[in-house]
């Protein structure tokens, strides 16, 4: 009973469209209505304009943003740790070893529920890829990224990216994610800073849901890079 | 039909007239669109392709509208693919009624909420509250506007009404869990909230979203938000229910890259909101086990049937036009008696009633474009505000009250002697005379009686004592 009454739904409105668009010629094809991409697809910045600008639009957003080395990650992952005061963090089980933080209780996720993750200080994570244009991180739910929970329940998220995952656009970035989309139904989430509301008199406020603290390390080892600027002060309300 | 128009609010110059006078809402409205209007103008500036983006967002609106059976037949199949479970609904209310259903399959009492025009549209929480299911919005504003008993007032900032001291007292009075000596602090205001919402959300065994954008070739759903409360309601229960407009569907998972671009810059003048989700179907062992997708017409046939009105559906909630439109700066939401409001309100509200409702809404406009020219997938307002004040004009069915109003039949006689030669310069002459005691100056600044309206806002050129027909016939 219920199948026919859906059914019927379905096929009053694919009706009431069809008629609704009597003005299209019953020839025409989706593909034969011109969409002219007039806009950027592909990036243009060097790898180190690349990094820089993405370090720059993510520390906007009051992240935290330190670029260092394979050599200096592990000091640079325990000071993260011990900056936000992480004592227990939960990791994906894909993490590497070397991404793990020596500093903090390390829990690796093997389907850590929504309370069990509620009492953690925090989540170490990787990223699939970053986008430099918009500061931009992209998990992908799967291997580095982990499940979309665990870097959603605890207040603060380390995570951690190679330089060569970032792209320049929101384009390239999209364009990386089809296959996994594709063919493996991969869900997504783009996490551009911190938690935030400008909703009371539209002051921004940091944090309401989801991790209120964003850590992001840079490693790049490519000769010459590496070394963080002069880290700023953390100031209380750039421009978002 | 549960349509977007409440059928008891006041036609718009009433309600407006009554908003003008409140000047704590000028206020508050005033400061925050100018806020976001000079911070939209910097996010966008920056984008050396920003018009190219624009088109193609638009372009890629007309190629869903016109095929639009097609696309969502194809959601359908991806989404179902991907282990979701689509529903069509005709009107609001099957769309309540479906998700209800959900709700009351699972033997919940409470859902969460994410930020949803479309559920507002259909009201949905009245209609499960009357099932027993309580329905939490989980948004900083919705909450707000929920504790209070209001409805929002804008799209993108619907407490946009309240200042901070109204907020602190409302917390105050209705959270059991509000500190006794809670300041007016927003970050404090904040934090009451985000307690408050965070045992709800770690509870919830169902959760209710929109749907930003429905990708047709992968079955993707997304939600575009700022505050985490979206991730929270799509992640954490078991069970998802998101509703959609069936005008939401774009072609292919590249067409994203256009309007996640596109969304941000022009909604919170951000070069990215602080998160996006993009989910497909289910995924084992993250998040919901179970997902349904509830397409919703309720009156966007309508809109798809008038070709020139039909662009309205290429919108993306985006509030730009909001926020440079000097009616809606100077009125607020609730004045357009819909769950649209501003430019954007103006023309989809009555067209989603086929016309039949809102009928006011097309003349609260002075037509100055600036929505146009905002507008990031390029819906040109005034075209179609132009375009339905005809449709109202010209209504065969108007009530008998409208068709007999001095200003229609007067532009009905006009209309008869514009029309024909000989009547028209019959009426230059009649004018000519008739207007000596009224013209001053070469102005007309009175008409006499129901006229008087036209001149009450504007003065009319006197009719010149020779017409240029006139002097041509004597010189040739």
């Amino acid at each position: 009973m219920a199948a026919a009454v859906v059914n019927a739904a379905r096929e009053a409105m694919l009706g009431r469209i069809r008629a609704a668009l009597g003005d299209v010629p019953p020839g025409e094809a989706p593909g034969d209505v011109p969409v002219a991409r007039d806009y950027r697809r592909a990036g243009e910045l060097s790898a180190a304009d690349r990094l820089a600008r993405f370090a720059d639009r993510v520390r906007d957003y009051n992240a935290e943003v330190v670029v260092t080395d394979s050599a200096g990650l592990p000091a640079a992952l325990d000071d993260a740790c011990v900056a936000m005061g992480l004592v227990r963090v939960a990791v994906p089980a894909e993490l590497p070893d070397a991404w793990r933080p020596a500093a903090a209780e390390i829990v690796e996720d093997h389907g850590l529920g929504a309370g069990e993750l509620d009492v953690l200080d925090g989540a170490v994570t990787g990223c699939a890829s970053a986008i430099a244009d918009t500061g931009t991180l992209v998990l992908d739910g799967r291997g580095v990224s982990g499940r979309r929970l665990i870097t959603l329940v605890p207040d603060h998220h380390v995570c951690i990216i190679s330089a060569e995952q970032i792209v320049e656009l929101v384009p390239e970035a999209i364009a990386a994610l089809a296959p996994a989309v594709r063919d493996g139904g991969a869900p997504v989430t783009f996490v551009s800073g911190p938690s935030a509301s400008s909703d009371i008199e539209l002051s921004r406020v940091e944090g309401v849901h989801g991790p209120r603290h964003l850590w992001v390390l840079i490693v790049d080892d490519s000769p010459g890079g590496g070394q963080s600027p002069v880290r700023p002060e953390r100031s209380s309300g750039t421009s978002r | 039909m549960s349509p977007a128009a409440d059928p008891l609010a006041p036609r718009f110059p009433a309600a407006a007239s009554a908003a003008l006078q409140d000047s704590q809402l000028r206020h508050n409205l005033g400061h925050a669109t100018q806020t976001i209007r000079a911070k939209r103008a910097q996010a966008v500036g920056e984008v050396p392709d920003w018009e190219g983006l624009r088109e193609a967002g638009r372009a890629l609106k007309e190629r869903v509208l016109r095929h639009l059976d097609d696309h969502l037949m194809a959601l359908e199949e991806s989404v179902t693919r991907a282990g979701g479970t689509v529903h069509w609904a005709r009107d609001g209310e099957e769309a309540n009624r479906i998700i209800g259903d959900i709700a009351v399959a699972h033997g919940v009492s409470e859902v969460v909420k994410v930020k949803s025009l479309t559920t507002d549209e259909t009201d949905l929480n009245a209609a499960l509250e009357r099932r027993g299911i309580r329905a939490w919005e989980t948004d900083l504003a919705e909450l707000i506007n929920q504790l209070a008993g209001d409805t929002s007032s804008h799209i993108l900032v619907p407490a946009i009404h309240k200042n901070r001291e109204q907020i602190r007292e409302l917390f105050v009075r209705t959270l059991p869990d509000a500190p006794p000596g809670l300041t007016d602090d927003p970050r404090a205001l904040a934090e009451v909230a985000r307690r408050h919402l965070r045992a709800l959300f770690l509870r919830a065994r169902v959760g209710v979203s929109g749907v930003n954008f429905a990708v047709a070739d992968t079955g993707t759903v997304s939600v575009v938000e700022s505050e985490g409360n979206g991730r929270m309601c799509t992640t954490l229960p078991e069970v998802l229910v998101s509703v959609m407009g069936i005008e939401k569907v774009i072609p292919s998972w590249e067409d994203l890259e256009v309007y996640l671009q596109l969304l941000p810059r022009s909604s919170t003048a951000e070069r990215m909101n602080p998160y996006t989700s993009l989910w497909t179907g289910v995924t084992p062992g993250d998040g919901p086990q179970e997902f349904h997708l509830v397409l919703l017409d309720n009156g966007r046939t309508n809109v798809l049937s008038d070709e020139i009105g039909r662009q309205a559906l290429n919108c993306i909630r985006c509030s730009a036009c909001l926020n440079v439109c000097p009616v809606y700066e100077r009125t607020g939401g609730h004045a357009y008696g819909s769950t649209y409001p501003g430019p954007i309100g103006a023309i989809l509200t009555p067209l989603l009633s086929d016309m039949s409702q809102a009928r006011s809404l097309p003349y609260a406009s002075s037509l100055c474009g600036a929505c146009y020219e905002v507008c990031p997938v390029k819906i040109d307002i005034p075209e179609v505000l132009v375009h339905l004040r005809q449709r109202v004009a010209e209504d065969p069915h108007a009530p008998l009250r409208e068709r007999l109003s001095p200003e229609h039949l007067a532009m009905r006689a006009v209309a008869r002697v514009f029309a024909d030669r000989r009547r028209y310069e019959a009426g230059q002459r009649a004018a000519r005379f008739g207007q000596w005691p009224l013209a001053r100056g070469g102005k007309i600044s009175r008409l006499p009686g129901p006229l008087a309206a036209w001149t009450a806002t504007r003065d009319l050129p006197a009719v010149p004592a020779q017409s240029f027909r006139d002097w041509w016939r004597q010189r040739s």
